[in-house]
């Protein structure tokens, strides 16, 4: 069985939303470079929903699929959808990964998650 | 046929034609076994004897000093454990460089757990050893003093016979793991100074299953595996016939042809060596400018992580390596890369290519204009390249940076 499964090489060889939002309503990041790993989320907001998501991952191949799987998978939902989408959720969307990426590559709700959070704490501070 | 382009051979290099001649009819009709006293038995253990002296003749050594074994691992586990095993008495100390392959890493911690002092010797930027430092750590109850000819991830060839010098003047066993030198640069083991000496096949042409210790005349070592009198007491086991006769031939051929054969991938390494660097910035070479093997090509790339880097080159049809935590089990930087003081976040970016006599000059030339890309694509996925980009600066990495607290994943130990 080869390493990982044809989704995670397809997005890994062809990610959706890489990039920048230079406007961003929030930034999220998470991971280590020591680790290998370092993924940036950036989301727009309109309406409640995400209009738009990009990311930036240093990392290896799941942690390229992970961040690109998440990105559209959020992608025009609410803010409330989003933060429901777990981890392992995304995991098992790209058909599954390795034991040993589950933990380490497998941060991309996390560091979506945390985009929001940081367009939330914004909008408490502005009344 | 796609594109294949294999440079892993330190991992294992494609078989010779005629090493394979020379195994085949010992896995068909000269199928008996060295020890039995029939005609069958009889040619199996021609040979083997055969293949002893071809062995031998390679690295300079007797019939008598080369015992076989199943593979490089299990002659460094012999040299390392057999001589602890054997020398307790004199002592229970015990130096190995801290590069090491794992097989001679490991024996010795586990040595360690079982009440031996190791010391593991440093190594500067280039992951040489000093012969120095060898002196230094010796102490009266040195047994044992084992540093590896070159390594196998960076390719820098230690100066052996200094260090052997060095332990011989203290009367203390030198131990050198020669398996990423032997068959391709010449190895003799007098002209080293080596006690013992591990070496294998298949990185110059020859099969898995069947490598050697060199044990120089007058050491006894306690065996690891105990039963019948196959290799003089030293191995028990049935001897793998067809592995040994094709580990045989693979030296004979080597000792006439590794020197064009180095010359020839020399000619390819330098080319990467020289040309890499220009396409691709931000690309550091590792190991050492001159004391290098033949047939290595290690360097890190900055921003861009070494996995990402292998899954694109194999889309190619390009063979490589990786040392970066997320391509090892471990997930971290390799024991090598932190040895020699890598950045660690630029030595998630390592990649290593072996070359073998079988690589060609237009196989170069697609590595150069397909590799660039490779690394430019990632790069623009990276956010530690634009973070760079943006600001001039590189993204803290590290204990007692902003990231160490992100540091808390479980890693495996291997012991």
């Amino acid at each position: 069985m080869p390493f990982y499964s044809d989704k995670v090489m397809e997005h890994f060889q062809n990610p959706r939303n890489v990039g920048e939002i230079k406007d961003a309503d929030g930034v999220g990041e998470v991971g280590n470079p020591v680790c290998g790993d370092l993924m940036t989320f950036y989301v727009k907001v309109q309406e409640g929903k995400l209009a738009d998501i990009k990311f930036k991952t240093f990392g290896c191949g799941a942690a390229i699929a992970v961040s690109s799987m998440v990105s559209e998978m959020a992608l025009g939902k609410t803010i409330d959808e989003a933060l429901k989408i777990t981890n392992e959720e995304v995991a098992k969307e790209l058909g599954g990964l390795p034991p040993n990426k589950m933990h380490c590559s497998n941060l991309g709700a996390t560091a979506l998650h945390k985009a929001i959070e940081n367009y939330q704490n914004k909008n408490k501070a502005t009344p | 046929m796609a594109k294949e382009i294999y440079l892993d051979n330190h991992s294992n290099a494609k078989i010779d034609e005629r090493v394979l001649a020379e195994m085949m009819p010992y896995l068909k009709e000269n199928y008996g076994n060295a020890q039995s006293m029939h005609a069958l038995g009889e040619r199996a253990k021609e040979a083997l004897e055969k293949a002893r002296q071809q062995a031998g003749n390679m690295i300079g050594a007797g019939v008598n000093e080369i015992c076989f074994t199943s593979c490089a691992s299990e002659a460094n586990n012999l040299a390392v454990k057999g001589t602890a095993e054997a020398f307790k008495h004199k002592g229970r100390h015990i130096v190995v460089s801290g590069i090491e392959h794992f097989s001679v890493l490991y024996a010795a911690k586990r040595l360690g757990m079982m009440g031996f002092e190791i010391t593991y010797l440093p190594v500067d930027k280039h992951g040489l050893v000093s012969p120095d430092d060898v002196k230094k750590a010796i102490k009266a109850e040195t047994i044992l003093v084992s540093v590896q000819h070159a390594n196998p991830e960076i390719g820098a060839i230690q100066p052996i016979k200094e260090i052997a010098k060095a332990v011989h003047e203290r009367n203390v066993l030198f131990h050198t793991d020669a398996t990423c030198t032997a068959g391709i640069v010449p190895v003799n083991v007098e002209d080293l100074g080596a006690d013992l000496l591990t070496f294998s096949s298949t990185q110059f042409y020859g099969p898995k299953g069947a490598a050697a210790l060199y044990i120089k005349k007058g050491i006894r070592l306690a065996p690891l595996i105990d039963g019948g009198i196959q290799e003089g007491g030293k191995r028990a086991g049935t001897e793998n016939i067809p592995a040994i006769a094709g580990f045989g031939k693979a030296c004979e051929i080597a000792k006439t042809e590794m020197e064009t054969n180095a010359r020839r991938t020399i000619l390819l390494r330098d080319r990467l060596l020289d040309q890499l660097p220009k396409k691709i910035e931000y690309l550091y070479l590792t190991g050492h400018p001159s004391q290098r093997l033949p047939n290595n090509v290690s360097f890190m790339v900055e921003f861009v992580e070494g996995e990402g880097m292998f899954l694109l080159l194999d889309q190619k049809g390009i063979y490589v390596t990786s040392g970066s935590a997320c391509a090892s089990k471990a997930l971290k930087m390799s024991h090598v890369l932190t040895a020699i003081n890598a950045d660690p976040a630029i030595g998630q970016g390592s990649i290593l290519m072996t070359l073998s006599k079988y690589n060609t000059g237009d196989e170069i030339d697609y590595i150069l204009a397909e590799f660039p890309p490779i690394v430019k694509k990632l790069r623009e996925m990276s956010p530690l390249y634009s973070y760079f980009l943006k600001t001039g600066r590189r993204k803290a990495a590290g204990p007692g940076t902003d990231y160490d607290h992100e540091h808390e994943h479980e890693h495996e130990e291997v012991l």
